[in-house]
């Protein structure tokens, strides 16, 4: 299947930003992952954006990066989000709530709560009314959600944006899944590959074992295994180089997504 | 989208568990005898005044020693659904055919098995506050979104690609749409799709503080209903491109639509222009006229606002012309199972030539325009449109038929 890239958004520490973490990503600005992003989400309406979780803030912001880049117009494109836990943050909330005799849980947080938070936000900010779907595969969340994105796009022949992102749980939840650093990033991809920044060739393929890529920088290895959105910073590193290569995402323990990229700047 | 109308799908086989009963044959008999699933609630130590579907039995039985890892509610539900109708035999006979990496696994659920954190939080270390280790080590196989979809994989030996879609309530309707895609674009030969979700703490309480649960078993289109009832369901089918398997008089997928609001999390669009997007889509991919429908499965789940704002769009679409009824007065809001649930109903009511006629519907709404059936009807149906509609605005509608 072969899309065409049209915008990407990135936010981690040391890569807020698409500008800048391409360059920290391309080695010509240091990667220094001290400060932990605090997105605005400006797309948000303010009501929204107050009540909202970190989560969202996140999702949201790389969305409306990757949109921004793309020039389309978002009600003309479908979404899928991706993300292991989705809205942890809130589950802990909610649990706590849950865990007292009481048990007086808020309406709003409940809400919240569903994996689809973040899209549905995505949703009202932009009033988009077309497809959205949300979903996980614990580690390979990332690959599973590139795959249904890239499916979308060839199948239905419409543009969809691709938003892969996973936060810290809070304490105690964090025992259960430990995620050390949150991670989000977007893709805007389109069926035509004309105007596109890049195109991607994806081929699905049946491979026992766990091989990951080689052709990336070990100084973001750490990141990349910590956190299941951060499986996609060979897909990004390879964009911010503007050069052309072949990676392979894990699903599952037997599957294997082939992710060819190749810059159309050069 | 593609003008030309997508190839259909067969559902090769499929099976169902509700409030209800096990399989097909329990359900199919509770619709034609109008016995409804739901009870007083008497989920664990819930002190609510609601009716619940609840599925008899859960708690009498623990998962095999070999699928130790992820033992919860949920699960327990998934294994029971898969033991029914000869799902497991049927899924046997597809890896013959294709091979178990060319069988994908789309799964849909709201819940996942949160029950399980809901426990461990009751069992927070009271110096530390951490969780206990029998949770913190099986999270991923319980709770964690994809252990229903890891859980189903691991049953049935199969090695294609997987996921589990969890779009709340419209999940295991848009995993047709999925599995659909995946189907075309040749990633897989086949796929199991389907929806599994349990009671949990988190539904109760949280349709409870949005005062959105009814205190009587749910009335969908009533004039006097006054919320839903939650209930638990476990479904499955196997899908196959109908060009493969073709059998004359099978049931198949003929379209979908999949649509957000874009308005807000928890309430639908008041003029519906989100369902009325993904109805009008399912019919497109179908290749159908809205006169070509004969049954319309609603979303019906008996609160206020979803009950009308889903008239106004089924009305704009297809006026009085198809028979209209929610089943949930039988099973419950099955959440994140709803849309599996209500696939294999339409799925028996077009094999048995049957309409099911909204159950605890005392007096149609005056305020609803479509033709909402209150009886049942025996008469042979070719096409039924079912409409799954969700938190954060999400809507799937799917067209199934006779072939």
């Amino acid at each position: 299947m072969r899309v065409g890239i049209l915008g990407v958004g990135l936010l981690a520490a040391g890569l807020e930003g698409w500008p800048t973490g391409r360059e920290v990503l391309a080695g010509t600005r240091p990667f220094d992952p001290c400060r932990v992003p605090d997105p605005d989400a400006s797309l948000l309406p303010a009501n929204e954006r107050r009540r909202s979780s970190d989560c969202v803030r996140w999702a949201v912001q790389v969305a409306q990066e990757a949109m921004a880049q793309s020039g389309l117009d978002p009600h003309e494109v479908a979404t899928v989000f991706a993300s292991s836990g989705g809205e942890m943050e809130v589950l802990d909330k909610l649990c706590r709530a849950l865990a007292t005799t009481e048990r007086v849980v808020s309406p709003t947080l409940f809400h919240q709560s569903v994996h689809n938070t973040a899209a549905g936000y995505w949703g009202i900010a932009t009033s988009c009314q077309q497809s959205s779907t949300a979903l996980s595969c614990y580690d390979d969340s990332c690959a599973a959600g590139l795959l249904e994105a890239v499916t979308y796009a060839c199948v239905e022949e419409r543009p969809v944006l691709f938003v892969a992102y996973d936060l810290p749980a809070p304490a105690p939840l964090n025992g259960a899944r430990p995620i050390a650093s949150a991670f989000a990033a977007a893709l805007v991809l389109t069926p035509s590959v004309s105007q596109a920044l890049a195109i991607a060739d994806v081929t699905l393929t049946a491979a026992a074992g766990r091989d990951v890529s080689h052709a990336f920088s070990q100084e973001f290895e750490r990141l990349r295994l910590d956190n299941p959105a951060a499986r996609l910073l060979p897909v990004l590193q390879a964009l911010a180089m503007e050069r052309r290569a072949t990676i392979n995402l894990n699903l599952l323990d037997d599957q294997r997504l082939i992710v060819g990229v190749e810059s159309c700047r050069t | 989208m593609s003008k030309r109308p997508m190839t259909p799908l067969t559902l090769s086989a499929y099976t169902l568990v509700t409030a209800n009963g096990r399989g097909i044959g329990a359900v199919y008999q509770a619709l034609r005898e109008r016995r409804s699933g739901l009870k007083p609630c008497d989920f664990e130590d819930a002190l609510l005044k609601t009716y619940i579907g609840r599925v008899a039995g859960l708690e009498d039985f623990s998962l095999g020693a070999d699928l130790e890892q992820f033992e919860c509610r949920n699960n327990r539900l998934a294994w029971l659904g898969l033991q029914q109708d000869g799902f497991m035999v049927a899924v046997a006979e597809a890896i013959q055919r294709y091979g178990a990496d060319r069988i994908a696994v789309v799964m849909g659920t709201s819940t996942s098995g949160i029950l399980e954190t809901e426990h461990a939080y009751r069992n927070r270390d009271p110096l530390t506050g951490s969780l206990p280790p029998w949770y913190t080590s099986r999270y991923r196989y319980t709770h964690n979104m994809f252990s229903l979809g890891h859980f189903v994989r691991a049953c049935v030996g199969l090695q294609g690609p997987a996921m589990v879609i969890s779009t709340a309530c419209s999940s295991s309707a848009k995993v047709f749409a999925t599995a659909a895609r995946f189907l075309q674009a040749g990633l897989c030969d086949a796929a199991i799709v389907g929806g599994v979700d349990s009671l949990c703490h988190t539904t109760l309480h949280g349709f409870s503080s949005l005062q959105l649960l009814s205190t009587s078993p749910c009335r969908p289109c009533d004039e006097d209903r006054d919320g839903l009832s939650l209930g638990e369901a476990a479904g499955y089918a196997l899908l196959e491109s109908s060009e493969r398997v073709g059998r004359k008089g099978a049931v198949a997928l003929l379209g979908y639509g999949e649509s957000s609001d874009g308005y807000h999390m928890s309430h639908p669009h008041p003029e519906g222009a989100g369902a009325i997007r993904a109805i009008r889509q399912s019919l497109d991919r179908a290749g159908l006229q809205p006169s070509d429908i004969d049954y319309i499965n609603l979303h019906g789940t008996a609160t206020r606002a979803n009950d009308l704002v889903e008239d106004k769009a089924v009305y704009s679409i297809f006026a009085d012309g198809p028979a209209c009824s929610s089943t949930k007065g039988w099973t419950g809001h099955a959440l994140g199972a709803a849309g599996i649930t209500e696939a294999v109903i339409a799925t028996l009511c077009l094999k048995q030539g049957f309409i099911p006629g909204t159950l605890n519907c005392e007096r149609v709404d005056p305020a609803l325009r479509s033709r909402i059936l209150r009886e049942n009807e025996d008469r042979p149906i070719r096409r039924v449109v079912s409409n799954i509609f969700g938190f954060g605005g999400n809507n799937c509608s799917l067209v199934l038929g006779v072939l």
